[in-house]
């Protein structure tokens, strides 16, 4: 009898936290005023109501406050709001400070965890983390060393702390967790360590694991039903991963989960992309390598995968397919659709059907792209040029001139829409490769890349960046606007009617969602690949970002991404990163005068 | 060949004491460790490239030009003698303060860089010498 009731007192508090939990964000996630999780809602608009700074009186913007993070490596991610206070986090050590909103940069609590500095190296580029999350009164950090914790977020005491990974192994943590309901999700990363990645979900309350999900492997493991699991509406059958796989490489098949995810509560899914297969010299893994280079949808509650669409089977390019899903209700070729769209790595833009998976459109969204000459809608692949392809010309040869490059026509840098505008506004990078594959072994702990890499501009090209508008339904570019470097910077759209986003060179910039044409630019203190968003304080708007260049672009910085000289018409017409930018985080909160 | 694991570890063994033995001071001075005609490489200079890009490239950028976080090695190599580089490679080296997070690692364990540490140094060398461009060098005939 007493056991009963501790038992259903037990549900009865798991009940209700879950329940608060869920609709204290769901709320606060529509709330103008405020930014609680790093991807703007849980749809990943990044857009904001806010209409205060608009294309009119945006050129008159200025700093209003700064604050030094105190960390040199390059900081991603952004800011949230929360009430009076802003959350903000660095690269390793990944500190966390809680900045007071009533008294500019005044600090509230700071976290600043130890972490083995071994773990630096094992991180592929540069030290960076997207994020930290809210929910249920907490902070939630994904460390660099693979633990996840959970800090009060009022003081930052730690609340609870849990291993999601193994470092020595090279299984570290960049991205940042998402919310949702009484649960915190977040991936791995470690893809150029032959990592085998996966997503868990753990309890809010305390930590403790709810649901793990891998991205290949056995079905049990990467929750897959062979019935009911389908892949563009057939179900995907038994063990599909594991058919796709010679031998045991799937055990180091990579599928890191190291970008964002999205949350649609109507539907109850989760949306988000796995990375490359394991080692980049394709030769060595023959088979589709499923489920990486993925876009996957799985129930918020179980985990199990619902539908799944592989974007880029067998990579031979290291076209990660971890970049954020949008959720957005557009009308494509005239059907108003619950549609899913999504920037990839590889160069194409698709809009999916987030509920059936069903695959409507996938276009280039940089002209440069000629891997594949486009994707066949029946079967859902891309078709691979000969001449691109790094298996076809095998080992030890270099294939030249592959565009995108490595890094993707658009990396991590998440895109904004605006439901005015119905448009998606794009940071791209426009850089091609040669690409050379070679054979590797597998230590654990060490790179396990299998490949030389040089990247440039296109042949005859100078710049290296176009921030774009799209089109989903049609598939097109609308507009497109020249960065002379990638623009690895994540936008914010907001009914002012305007688009911001950073730049390398450390441009905050303020363009116009009609034609892209420039109406703001300020110099903040280095290279921006933050993300910007915005928010009010006493009734007035703000714009927050964080600059301190780094991440892949930073190790371009002194001269990978100028390009071999012999491309280049002009001798000398590029210069390199550094001398634009120096390093240092720093946060810059923007407002009009008063 | 029930011998074999045995040599191959007393090999490696031997070679990497190879590396960190000092040399004849006039060797150094005299001898270039990289080959170039016609702008081709020998082939271990080549595959020094190849061994960088597997190994270093991720912190050191392309062409060992160095990135946001680590130092350009072409620039390194013109202080550094041949010791010194092949004694950080395998031990590494740490620089960790509050507001710095520097980290080399050890690669005294790593065979894909121990084995070929001399090609990694020819070609960082032939970089910083200023003989060899960006990019992928190209093979001598042979
Ligand atoms: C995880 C990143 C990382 C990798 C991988 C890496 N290095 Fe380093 N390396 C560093 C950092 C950071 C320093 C500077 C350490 C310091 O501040 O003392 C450094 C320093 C060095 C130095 C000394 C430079 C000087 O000016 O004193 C040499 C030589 C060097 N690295 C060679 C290599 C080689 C060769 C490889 C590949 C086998 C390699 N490194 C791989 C990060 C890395």
């Amino acid at each position: 009898m007493f056991r009963k009731i501790a038992v259903s007192a037990a549900a009865l508090g798991l009940c209700i936290s879950s329940a608060s939990a869920n609709e204290e964000l769901l709320r606060l996630q529509r709330d103008p005023n405020q930014w609680v999780m790093p991807t703007g809602n849980y749809a990943n608009h990044r857009y904001s109501e806010l209409n205060q700074i608009t294309r009119e009186n945006v050129s008159q913007l200025r700093p209003s406050w700064s604050f030094s993070t105190g960390v040199l490596r390059g900081h991603e991610g952004g800011p949230l709001v929360i009430g009076d206070l802003m959350y903000i986090h660095t690269p390793f050590p990944n500190k966390v400070f809680a900045l007071d909103l009533k008294e500019p940069g005044r600090i509230v609590w700071r976290y600043e965890p130890t972490q083995d500095p071994s773990v630096i190296a094992v991180m592929c580029c540069d030290t960076v983390n997207r994020g930290v999350a809210y929910g249920d009164g907490k902070i939630i950090l994904a460390q660099a060393d693979a633990k996840v914790v959970a800090l009060d977020a009022k003081t930052g005491k730690v609340a609870w702390t849990v291993s999601n990974g193994d470092a020595g192994k090279g299984e570290t943590m960049t991205a940042a967790p998402m919310v949702f309901g009484d649960k915190v999700l977040v991936g791995i990363s470690g893809g150029e360590f032959g990592v085998r990645g996966h997503i868990t979900a753990y309890n809010l309350k305390d930590g403790s694991m709810a649901w793990r999900a891998y991205s290949v492997g056995p079905d049990n493991e990467i929750l897959f039903d062979g019935e009911k699991t389908t892949s563009l509406g057939k179900p995907v059958g038994a063990n599909s991963s594991l058919q796709s796989w010679e031998g045991d490489q799937w055990k180091i098949g990579g599928g890191a989960t190291w970008g964002w995810f999205s949350y649609d509560p109507e539907l109850n899914l989760i949306y988000y992309g796995s990375g490359n297969p394991g080692t980049w010299n394709p030769v060595q893994r023959p088979g589709d390598n499923k489920w990486s280079m993925t876009i996957f949808a799985r129930d918020a509650t179980t985990g199990q995968a619902k539908w799944v669409y592989q974007m880029t089977p067998h990579d031979e390019w290291d076209y990660d397919g971890v970049n954020e899903m949008i959720l957005s209700d557009i009308e494509v070729r005239g059907r108003p659709v619950k549609a899913l769209v999504h920037f990839d790595r590889n160069g194409f833009a698709y809009t999916m059907d987030r509920e059936t998976g069903e695959l409507l459109v996938a276009e280039k969204f940089d002209p440069a792209v000629n891997w594949a000459t486009k994707v066949d809608m029946e079967t859902g692949r891309p078709q691979v040029v000969s001449q691109y392809s790094t298996r076809q010309n095998g080992e030890d040869t270099n294939t030249e001139n592959v565009c995108p490059a490595a890094l993707g026509t658009k990396d991590q840098q998440p895109a904004a829409f605006s439901p005015r505008s119905k448009v998606f506004y794009v940071p791209t990078n426009h850089v091609c490769m040669d690409y050379e594959p070679f054979r590797v072994s597998y230590t654990a702990g060490q790179p396990y890349v299998g490949a030389t890499l040089s990247m440039y501009p296109p042949k005859g090209e100078q710049h290296m960046g176009n921030f774009i508008a799209w089109d989903a339904s049609a598939g097109k570019i609308l507009w497109s606007k020249e960065e002379r470097f990638s623009v690895w910077s994540g936008a914010l759209a907001t009914a002012g009617d305007i688009v911001f986003y950073g730049t390398l060179e450390g441009h905050l910039k303020a363009v116009d969602t009609r034609d892209g044409k420039e109406l703001f630019s300020y110099r903040t203190p280095s290279g921006i690949i933050g993300n910007v968003n915005t928010y009010t304080h006493n009734g007035k708007q703000y714009i927050a970002v964080l600059s301190g260049v780094g991440g892949w672009a930073g190790i371009g910085m002194a001269a990978g991404l100028q390009g071999d000289s012999e491309g280049l018409g002009a001798a000398g017409a590029y210069r390199s990163l550094s001398n634009y930018t120096q390093l240092g985080g720093v946060l810059t909160v923007f407002a009009l005068p008063n | 060949m029930r011998f074999a694991p045995q040599l191959v570890a007393v090999m490696g063994c031997a070679l990497a004491m190879g590396f960190v033995a000092p040399r004849p001071a006039s060797a150094q001075a005299e001898e270039k460790p990289y080959q170039i005609e016609n702008g081709k490489v020998d082939r271990g200079t080549y595959n020094g490239y190849r061994r960088y890009g597997n190994a270093c490239e991720r912190c050191h950028g392309q062409d060992g030009s160095g990135s946001s976080f680590a130092p350009d090695l072409t620039q390194s190599l013109k202080r550094l003698s041949h010791e010194q580089f092949a004694e950080t490679v395998i031990n590494g080296r740490q620089n960790v303060t509050s507001s710095q997070q520097s980290v080399m690692p050890p690669f005294g364990q790593v065979e894909d860089v121990v084995l070929y540490l001399d090609d990694i140094y020819a070609y960082l060398k032939a970089r910083s010498d200023g003989v060899l461009g960006h990019g992928r060098p190209q093979r001598m005939a042979n």
